[in-house]
């Protein structure tokens, strides 16, 4: 035990005399976290119109001040023809537009033509549902309109009330941030020793293999906790993301997502010899799948099957279950136990996996 | 261009408060072996790397085949040859991949690059690796190689940084007899070494102690004036105060 | 010149040596391309219903029915229990839960107006508001027929027809959005991290000294260091089109010369930063936690995959310096919407001054000498 004391000694010693990585590793998550939560956002807010109005009269400017009125959509532009319209769409000035035919005031049922730019599909709906809502209650103020049958739905957000992004995308965006930067600690820190030979020199020192990986691992979980309280902090000081769970559980929940992303390293860098190959593998490797599989940014609902099963295989995916259960459901284990287990599940895992990939540099 | 191949006075290269070189001053004449001797860390490294541009002086002033080694680094770099000290050339290529590539970065044409890698490779005996990977060869010929490097383009001044480390005595030979034709042809060779019989071979020496020059001219003339029987002896003498 | 076809082809050399590293260049990003285009999607599809019936009636199955069947909502539990369901919310079994009260069909009959109540689960922020919207959709469809099925009532004339249309993507496939935008991002990623490396690498092992001795000039060494990432670069943009193609059909509209002329620029500006990089740090070590951290920025404030309109203004303002945003801007305006040299110079001018900047900023940083 005495030999595992020495170890963890020295590896403190080896991050507080590298300054620089460790303000990295501290401050990048935090920094990130800040410029993310203001720029990963899905609200669509107002929307840049374009009017096609060839005969302007009392109808359709109107019509044309209610969308004004609505503060959702602002009008950039107003042209005579359909025509330049696909130039306004090309350059991006505009994300919908509202074509009106000459003479509406007398002949309503002439129709409106709302256009949507559906690259991005989702924005295309949101624009094209809004102008829809517009239009219809414009319809609905016009005096002598027969209702038909209509069913009103009233609509409860819950949750997240005000729909606001921040609060779909800080809590996943902690965890991304967290797991790439685990992966990265302990990739770099095992590698460094392989390739300027110190392993060997520990490998068949009396310290066990299970030992030299915990010896290693526990200064980084304390780095890898601090991050975990900073980025806590920054989403409920900054962005004003509610906790209406315990925020006990987060914390300790936080701890065991160090504890596997920072196993997840060590196996990475026990397979490669090379730490520049570590490096790529865990950033080329890490970075786009988490973004896009963690359920970080894209709802886990919308992904196709196998993909839902590799992202089950991502811990991330569940510490981002964990973080929106906890921050903004307000639940505890009773609800959280399945991904509570499972993360534990892969700690243990990818520690024994590890230190069996050590006894083999041992044998071999 | 005038007799004097290199140029240093009261050169000088300071690392915070270390001074590595302090205050040199020496010249060496075109078709000169001038060997720069003295301990490890005793300065010859940086002194070097000054005199290749690759380091700033802190102060004085060297020029090299007439260029000021401050002012016009880069014109210093069109005629001069270096091997450094720690092998600096790729291991993923190949012996003759590695020369190409110098070959090429010095401008020398298509046909001189393969003239000339055919010769050197032959002079050293290299020319059954020639597309070995680097990697897989041992110390000697990865000197051999980077002495080729060196030699290549022919430069006015080459500049050897302990060329013979670590070689076997034939090798050894081969590298001074390169050297002494690369002289013959009027090319200027300073060379540093730690092995101090390997003195003798050279028209001048200095010896550094310390960052100063603690002696400078011909063997034969150092031995007498400090009354040793040996260029090691009185190394020992002038490095022990 | 001369020396930078030399120095070039040593550079391809070492690249096509590296197994490892050849495998994540070329291989990599395709399969990534091929795995994540299917994952980036906001689409809704089959979202989690709970249902509360209370009327059960005729017209409340039709209701319900018409969710099931609409390929947007799938009902997965129902009862008679508004705590089930708001169980089934908190649990995450359920995204909505949709209640019918008792008196809805008589409601309707009577009043010709009934309400009912659907309750969203908006964690997932405007997620929630492209739910609602499909939900509204599906009510007033249904209320439409169940009008015209009533006996003629008099008909006001002269309401205002609405017609939507849905430009470049009418059958709102997120994949046309996405596959340039991840094409992008995996590019751009390999190519930084690989130049990122060089020059520090370089250093560690100690052979760029022997570069630095000779003649060489700085905008020699650059370029000679650029010029294979460039073109692996343009390649391997190449390929993930034709997959993007063959596997996805994502539109082409525009000019493809138009497209990988903006590449080519894009790529400078890309590749130089990584250089740029590569001589401010030592080690390798280094320059992957700063290219990492630069990349993450670049990627998640590129519009790439949340709109840049729903950024934060100041954030948006930053994104202005961020050459990914407008390679993609250009990317997805050339294939989706077939925009023209004209619709995209602006952002196509930005990427040439940027790279131009990016490459002034590499060479002078390296230096041939310590100081």
């Amino acid at each position: 035990m005495r030999a595992l004391a020495g170890l963890l000694r020295k590896e403190v010693y080896h991050i507080l005399r590298d300054r620089r990585t460790l303000v990295v590793i501290i401050f990048l998550p935090i920094v990130q976290v800040i410029l993310f939560g203001y720029a990963i956002r899905n609200d669509v807010s107002h929307v840049r119109l374009a009017v096609v109005d060839p005969a302007p009269d009392e109808a359709t400017l109107a019509m044309r001040g209610r969308f004004e009125g609505t503060g959702v959509f602002r009008i950039v532009a107003v042209v005579p023809r359909a025509r330049d319209l696909e130039d306004l769409f090309q350059r991006g000035e505009a994300q919908g537009a509202v074509v009106f035919e000459p003479n509406t005031a007398a002949h309503p049922d002439r129709g409106v033509l709302v256009i949507s730019d559906a690259t991005e599909p989702n924005t295309g709906s949101l624009v094209t549902a809004y102008a829809l809502s517009v239009l219809q209650t414009y319809e609905r103020d016009r005096p002598a309109t027969a209702a038909g049958v209509r069913i009103v739905p009233a609509v409860r957000m819950r949750f997240n009330p005000t729909r606001e992004s921040s609060n779909l995308f800080v809590p996943g965006l902690m965890a991304f941030i967290l797991t790439i930067v685990s992966s990265l600690m302990t990739a770099i820190s095992l590698t460094r020793e392989k390739e300027t030979g110190t392993m060997e020199a520990l490998l068949v020192s009396p310290l066990r293999p299970w030992q030299i990986i915990a010896g290693k691992v526990a200064p980084y979980i304390a780095v890898g906790f601090i991050s975990v309280v900073g980025v806590i902090a920054e989403a409920r000081l900054i962005f004003h993301v509610p906790l209406r769970g315990s925020l006990l559980l987060l914390l300790v929940e936080g701890l065991l997502f160090i504890v596997v992303s920072l196993s997840l390293g060590i196996l990475i860098s026990a397979r490669t010899s090379s730490q520049r190959v570590a490096m790529m593998g865990a950033l080329a490797g890490t970075l786009l799948p988490t973004m896009l599989l963690s359920g970080f940014i894209f709802p886990i609902e919308s992904l196709p099957a196998p993909l839902r099963a590799l992202s089950a295989a991502m811990p991330a995916r569940w510490f981002v279950l964990v973080i929106r259960g906890v921050m903004l459901k307000g639940i505890g284990l009773t609800y959280l136990w399945p991904p509570t287990l499972i993360l534990l599940a892969m700690a243990a895992a990818l520690l024994a996996a590890s230190t069996r990939a050590f006894h083999e540099r041992l044998d071999a | 261009m005038s007799g004097v191949a290199i140029e240093a006075h009261e050169l000088t290269r300071r690392f915070g408060a270390f001074t590595a070189v302090d205050r040199i001053t020496f010249d060496v004449r075109a078709g000169e072996v001038f060997g720069f001797l003295g301990a490890n860390g005793a300065g010859k490294t940086t002194a070097i790397r000054m005199l290749t541009g690759l380091l700033r002086p802190t102060s004085g002033r060297a020029t090299v085949a007439g260029h000021d080694v401050a002012a016009a680094t880069e014109l210093v770099k069109r005629h001069i040859g270096y091997m450094s000290q720690r092998f600096s050339l790729y291991e993923d290529l190949t012996i003759r991949e590695n020369i190409t590539l110098y070959g090429g970065i010095y401008d020398l044409s298509d046909r001189d690059i393969s003239e000339r890698t055919a010769r050197l490779l032959a002079r050293l005996g290299l020319g059954h690796a020639a597309d070995r990977f680097v990697r897989t060869l041992p110390l000697g010929w990865r000197q051999k190689l980077a002495l080729s490097v060196a030699l290549l383009h022919e430069p006015r001044v080459v500049f050897l940084d302990e060329p013979t480390s670590g070689v076997d005595p034939i090798t050894r030979r081969q590298f001074w007899e390169l050297i002494y034709e690369a002289a013959a042809r009027g090319t200027t060779v300073l060379v540093t070494t730690h092995y101090l019989d390997e003195a003798e071979y050279c028209d001048r020496v200095s010896i550094m102690v310390g960052g100063r020059i603690a002696a400078l001219g011909a063997p034969g003339d150092l031995k007498r004036q400090f009354h040793t029987r040996s260029i090691d002896d009185l190394f020992v003498q002038l490095a022990r105060p | 010149m001369r020396r930078i076809l030399f120095l070039a082809r040593a550079e391809v050399l070492h690249v096509v040596r590296d197994r490892a590293t050849l495998g994540q260049v070329l291989v990599v990003p395709i399969v990534q391309l091929l795995v994540l285009a299917n994952a980036a999607t906001f689409q809704i599809r089959d979202t989690p219903t709970y249902v509360v019936d209370l009327d059960r009636s005729r017209v409340s199955r039709g209701l319900v029915n018409r969710f099931a069947a609409s390929g947007f909502f799938r009902v997965i539990g129902e009862s008679a229990s508004a705590d089930l369901a708001n169980d089934a919310l908190l649990r995450g079994d359920a995204t909505m839960t949709l209640a019918i009260p008792h008196d809805f069909e008589s409601s309707l009959v009577r009043l010709r107006s009934a309400p009912i109540l659907l309750s969203v689960n908006a964690e997932k922020g405007s997620a929630a508001g492209i739910v609602q919207s499909y939900a509204a959709r599906i009510v007033t469809a249904y209320a439409a027929e169940l009008d015209a099925a009533r006996p003629a009532v008099r008909r006001e004339p002269a309401q205002v027809d609405v017609r939507i249309s849905s430009w470049y993507n009418p059958t709102l496939d997120y994949r046309h959005y996405m596959v340039p935008g991840i094409l992008v991002a995996l590019v751009t990623l390999i190519g930084t991290l690989l130049t990122a490396q060089n020059i520090a690498r370089e250093k560690e092992l100690g052979t760029l000294e022997q570069l630095n001795v000779t003649p060489i000039t700085r905008g020699q060494f650059i370029a000679a260091k650029m010029l294979p990432f460039w073109v692996l670069g343009l390649v391997d943009l190449a390929v993930g089109l034709v997959v993007g193609r063959v596997v996805f059909g994502i539109p082409m509209r525009g000019s493809l010369a138009l497209l990988f002329a903006s590449a080519a620029v894009y790529l400078i500006a890309a590749l130089a930063t990584g250089l740029w990089i590569s001589t401010l740090v030592e080690t390798q070590q280094q320059a992957m936690f700063v290219t990492f951290f630069i990349m993450n920025v670049y990627l998640l404030m590129s519009g790439l995959f949340t709109p840049i309109d729903s950024m934060a203004p100041w954030v948006a303002v930053v994104s202005q310096i961020n050459p990914v945003r407008h390679f993609v801007a250009v990317a997805r305006a050339v294939l989706v919407k077939g925009a023209g040299p004209a619709a995209v110079a602006r952002p196509l001018a930005i990427l040439a001054v940027f790279g131009a900047g990016m490459l002034t900023l590499a060479i002078r940083q390296y230096s041939k000498r310590t100081t």
